[in-house]
């Protein structure tokens, strides 16, 4: 598994690069960390699946990729959506099921799509976007532009049937798809290591034909490094390869989870040691390549375009009855 | 004793060429009514078009020999008319030594009827039958195609008789080679060309009029007599709304009343031929192509005339119009040279050859035959 | 005369031109080549009923066989056409359908809505249905309800060779996932098709038969059991209308309305369950729409609440047949009313 220590800042991103993807990053925890106070609040309607705490995997791998690759979420989707460069605002009236969310309110969070930047929806159906992307990846294919696909799934998603079809599916076409598992755990309150009969993926992998490789998914440069050489490898005609990013949640499956299944004081400590942000910045201003005034200027801007978000939101127009007939075709 | 030749058999027809049977669908008489020629008698449904048989001859309906849904090849005996004198044992007599008869030899081999040939790079698809000396062509119109002449190919043993499918009409291919009536008419002389066809006596209906006109003005030497019913090329008017709603209509619901505009009697219009034109409408390209035609031809009225520049035709022009004519007025027939023979019929529309196929060929017989 | 070409060959045909005229379409099913990665013969089945025998020889890896698995090629599919592609998915039996139904209802019928409008999902899944093949139970259904009963999928069931080759070009044009159900017992059934490609619009029923006596509404290889039973009842004196629905979803209601307003009688007939089926739903549509018109309760002839029995006298006995239909009909014939 690549560790920390094997990374150098310096080497992968230049300073500017680096205040980006800390942008991102702190632009995704910003936003769920908001979420989880107006959840509590009453604010928000449904349910609510928060990504804190896992910031650094889907920036670290979402970087790679341009509006032309594809990428399939799972049920908590934010984390990938910001990655994507899904408009923010547009997000938060989303989740507020507001006219001009990202949705135009149909979807909210767990539906929260883009397809005009490549994020073919998080997903209600775990496990459901594995096929897409092989599909999405088959297309990209016939477009012969080294476009690839991306999927995302839990530990608990990645023993989903139509996960494991996709792994043999895609290595049996060769498809340019990196599967990735965000093993964070726990799948819904039971963790990984009861519904898993492995003890890594990565031997799944193997065992259905494509390479897999495992990274500390709180450590970003291990995650960019690693996500790179596969991403590369799938654009040249390699094929597809599975990455099992170990991580950790934050908050509980949905925001209400009381989250009782977890060890006594395992929130506290993972925040603690594990908050992959706070890694990120220490590692950097330790590097001397970005300073800590300019990661609290972004930190800054961020909390600004979340709150601006929020009151968006609040503020924009409820759907109409003829809202809820439009759209089930394109012409019936 | 009372001679058979007083005993008259209503027999089904053939309408076109490939006609092989029909369906009786219901009769319009009773037995004992006094059946009078060019009376309606029964409604007899073919996979082409349903429609009813005339009555030839005058005389009593004695017995009605088939049956409501009865299917009957073409020549079965459907009915007999006799007068009262005839007995009822000579009528069974009469019916059981009906005999259908043959196919004739010219029949059998037509037993792929449609035909293809490639003009100007284009598959056209055509029948002939026959083998006279002199060759009847037949010109359909606008979004029709070569069995618009149903009822009338089948009248002139004695000759050959052509009809065509247009470019993008019918069964030929679905691509225009000009959108004019110069270039149309060029098509119909490359088509003789192609069918060793020096001259024919021209029959064009609508549009196929003007195209037979414009050909009579292009090379004159090529046509035998001409013919036109109902026809585009004389004046400006033509009824708009038909002709883009014929192009614009998806369904059977929004063509029916669309259809219904060409003729007097809209009970022809059957959901058979409904279902038929949406067939050809279906095609992929057919409606770009009638566009393209509409849009050269009559959008904003028709400006090229050429049934004005007609003259000095031996024989004369012979024009045939539907006094109800919805879609070409019968007022155009003034339009024609002097000398012109103009008919125009009572109780029908655009469709006289189908509404009224019996006085149509009879007229046309004259025509070609010289006699008046 | 057009010439005359099998319903299989029509599909087939309907295929290879769209495949010819338009580069994004492509095929994904098992075994729709046949031969792949052995060493006999290429295109050896070209599907399990030779439905796409001959399309690899002219588009070759645009037809992609698949493994076994159905929620994951039917999903690359659906993935594949939210992309920008047209592919033809082939379930071969539409009682496979379970194993792959989430991404057909609940991710290609879901993405346009879900999305607010922003998502296409030009896909066609293609599969057999229906009895008579004596492939019992897990090989036999219509089940065609359950997919007009979710929004977002249309759903096609034609009866003619003609029918089909215009409405699967028309699925195959259409930008919204279409559920292409072909009956294995109609494969073989002539009829004339235009060598020319067209496309039939969806949501438009075909008249079969015009009568004036009562009206028989059913779709699939059931139309041809209607017209059977219309065939005898013409010799008893009762005068017969057939409507072949065609496209279940959407349904052209106005003329299942037209229909019972011009006979006032209605038996529909359905070779699905009984409960919840299209016959139920037309049967509810009539009563909302069209009471006024009907002179007797609507009579419904399905399957029985069984799966698809294997014996062959027994499978005779599960489908509908004409002398059902006659029953049927004449009891709207017979009914006196309340006392």
């Amino acid at each position: 598994m690549n560790t920390r220590e094997d990374s150098n800042p310096g080497s992968l991103l230049s300073a500017k690069q680096l205040l980006n993807v800390y942008r991102r990053m702190r632009t995704i925890r910003h936003f769920e960390e908001r979420l989880h106070v107006d959840f509590s609040r009453g604010d928000i309607p449904g349910f609510v699946h928060l990504y804190a705490g896992e910031e650094a995997t889907a920036v670290g791998i979402i970087s790679h990729l341009g509006d032309g690759d594809r990428i399939a979420s799972t049920h908590r989707g934010h984390g990938h959506c910001i990655a994507k460069g899904v408009d923010v605002i547009a997000m938060m009236k989303e989740i507020y099921g507001k006219t001009g969310g990202a949705c135009n309110g149909k979807g909210g969070s767990m539906h929260i799509a883009d397809l005009s930047k490549g994020m073919m929806g998080a997903n209600g159906i775990l496990g459901a976007g594995a096929p897409l992307i092989c599909g999405a990846a088959l297309a990209a294919k016939f477009r012969g532009k080294g476009e690839i696909g991306i999927t995302f799934a839990g530990d608990g998603a990645a023993n989903q049937g139509t996960f494991l079809e996709s792994l043999n599916l895609a290595a049996v076409w060769s498809l340019p798809v990196v599967f990735v598992i965000e093993n964070n755990g726990y799948a819904e309150a039971t963790s990984r290591s009861y519904a898993t009969a492995v003890d890594s993926y990565v031997d799944r992998a193997a065992g259905f034909g494509l390479p897999g490789v495992t990274v500390d998914g709180t450590d970003f440069f291990a995650v960019y490094e690693t996500a790179g050489e596969l991403i590369r490898r799938a654009r040249e005609g390699g094929g597809p390869s599975l990455l099992e990013c170990k991580m950790v949640r934050f908050y509980g499956h949905f925001e209400g989870d009381a989250q009782t299944y977890r060890g006594h004081d395992e929130l506290e400590d993972i925040r603690a040691n594990q908050d992959c942000l706070k890694l990120f910045r220490a590692q950097v201003e330790q590097s001397g390549m970005v300073d800590s005034a300019a990661f609290d200027e972004v930190d800054r801007e961020v909390a600004a375009l979340i709150e601006q978000a929020v009151q968006e939101a609040k503020a924009a127009p409820e759907p109409n009855a003829a809202d809820l007939l439009s759209d089930v075709y394109i012409s019936y | 004793m009372m001679s058979e030749a007083t005993i008259i058999p209503v027999v089904m027809p053939k309408w076109g060429l490939s006609m092989r049977e029909g369906i009786v669908n219901e009769w319009l008489v009773d037995e004992g009514e006094e059946i009078t020629p060019g009376m309606p008698i029964l409604n007899v449904e073919t996979d082409k078009i349903a429609n009813a048989v005339e009555a030839t001859d005058g005389g009593v309906l004695r017995r009605k020999v088939a049956g409501e849904g009865d299917v009957l090849p073409v020549k079965a005996l459907l009915g007999v008319l006799a007068p009262p004198t005839v007995s009822e044992g000579q009528i069974d007599d009469f019916i059981q030594s009906w005999v259908v008869a043959d196919v004739d030899e010219d029949d059998e081999e037509q037993v792929s009827v449609d035909r293809f040939i490639e003009v100007n790079d284009l598959r056209v698809r055509y029948v002939r039958k026959g083998e006279g000396t002199e060759t009847l062509l037949f010109i359909h119109g606008f979004g029709g195609d070569l069995n618009n002449w149903l009822f009338n190919l089948d009248a002139f043993p004695d000759a050959t008789v052509v009809a065509l499918d247009l470019p993008a009409h019918g069964q030929t291919e679905t691509r225009l080679t000009g959108n004019s009536l110069a270039a149309l008419a060029g098509f119909v002389i490359e088509f003789m060309q192609a069918l060793e066809m020096p001259a024919a006596h021209l029959i064009g209906h609508s549009l196929g009029g003007a195209i037979a006109a414009q050909l009579a003005l292009d090379a004159p030497q090529r046509v035998r007599s001409l013919t036109l019913i109902g026809s585009a090329g004389f004046g400006p008017e033509i009824n708009l709304s038909y002709t883009q709603g014929f192009i614009d209509a998806q369904s059977r619901r929004d063509l029916k009343p669309v259809v219904e505009l060409l003729f007097a009697d809209t009970e022809l219009v059957s959901r058979q031929l409904l279902d038929d034109l949406l067939k050809y409408k279906r095609l992929d390209g057919v409606t770009d192509c009638l566009q393209q035609l509409h849009d050269g031809l009559f959008s904003g009225g028709q400006t090229s005339l050429p049934g004005q520049r007609l003259s000095g035709l031996t024989p004369p022009l012979l024009l045939i119009w539907g006094e109800e004519d919805a879609i070409v007025p019968p007022e155009h027939a003034a339009l024609a040279p002097a000398g012109s023979r103009v008919v125009r019929i009572a109780g029908a529309g655009h469709m006289p050859q189908m509404e009224k196929s019996a006085q149509v060929n009879q007229l046309l017989q004259q025509h070609v035959s010289g006699e008046r | 005369m057009a010439r005359k070409l099998s319903m299989k060959m029509a599909i087939n045909e309907a295929i290879d031109q769209e495949m010819a005229r338009d580069p994004s379409v492509i095929m994904l099913g098992e075994d729709i080549v046949g031969g792949m990665g052995s060493e006999g013969e290429k295109d050896a089945w070209g599907g399990v009923l030779g439905v796409t025998k001959g399309l690899y020889a002219k588009h070759g890896d645009r037809l992609l066989d698949t493994p076994l698995s159905e929620s994951a090629y039917v999903g690359a599919a659906i993935g594949a056409a939210a992309c920008g592609m047209r592919p033809i998915a082939e379930l071969m039996f539409i009682d496979f359908m379970g194993v792959c139904f989430d991404q057909i209802f609940n991710q290609a019928a879901k993405f346009r809505y879900m999305f607010g409008g922003k998502a296409e999902t030009p896909v066609v899944i293609r599969a057999m249905v229906g009895a008579g093949f004596r492939a019992a139970a897990q090989h036999s259904q219509m089940l065609t309800p359950i997919f007009t009963h979710i929004p977002g999928l249309k759903v096609i069931c034609p009866s003619t060779p003609y029918d089909t080759k215009g409405l699967l070009i028309q699925a195959i044009r259409d930008n919204d996932p279409v559920i292409f159900c072909e009956h294995k017992n109609l494969y073989g059934l002539e009829g004339e098709v235009p060598e020319k490609p067209y496309a039939i619009p969806f949501g438009e029923a075909s008249i079969v038969r015009d009568g004036r006596d009562v009206s028989i509404i059913t779709y699939g290889l059931m139309v041809h059991r209607a017209l059977d039973a219309a065939q005898q009842l013409a010799q008893q004196g009762i005068n017969v209308e057939v409507v072949d629905l065609r496209s279940l979803s959407p349904l052209d209601l106005d003329t299942v309305i037209e229909t019972v307003e011009n006979t006032g009688r209605l038996v529909v007939v359905d070779e699905a369950h009984p409960r919840c089926n299209i016959a139920t739903d037309i049967a509810a549509l009539v009563g909302q729409h069209a009471f006024h018109a009907l002179k007797a309760p609507v009579e419904m002839v399905c399957a029985p609440h069984t799966p698809v029995p294997f014996s062959p006298t027994l499978e005779d006995q599960y489908i509908p047949s004409a002398a059902r239909i006659i029953d049927a009909v004449k009891r709207t014939f017979s009914y006196r009313g309340k006392q």
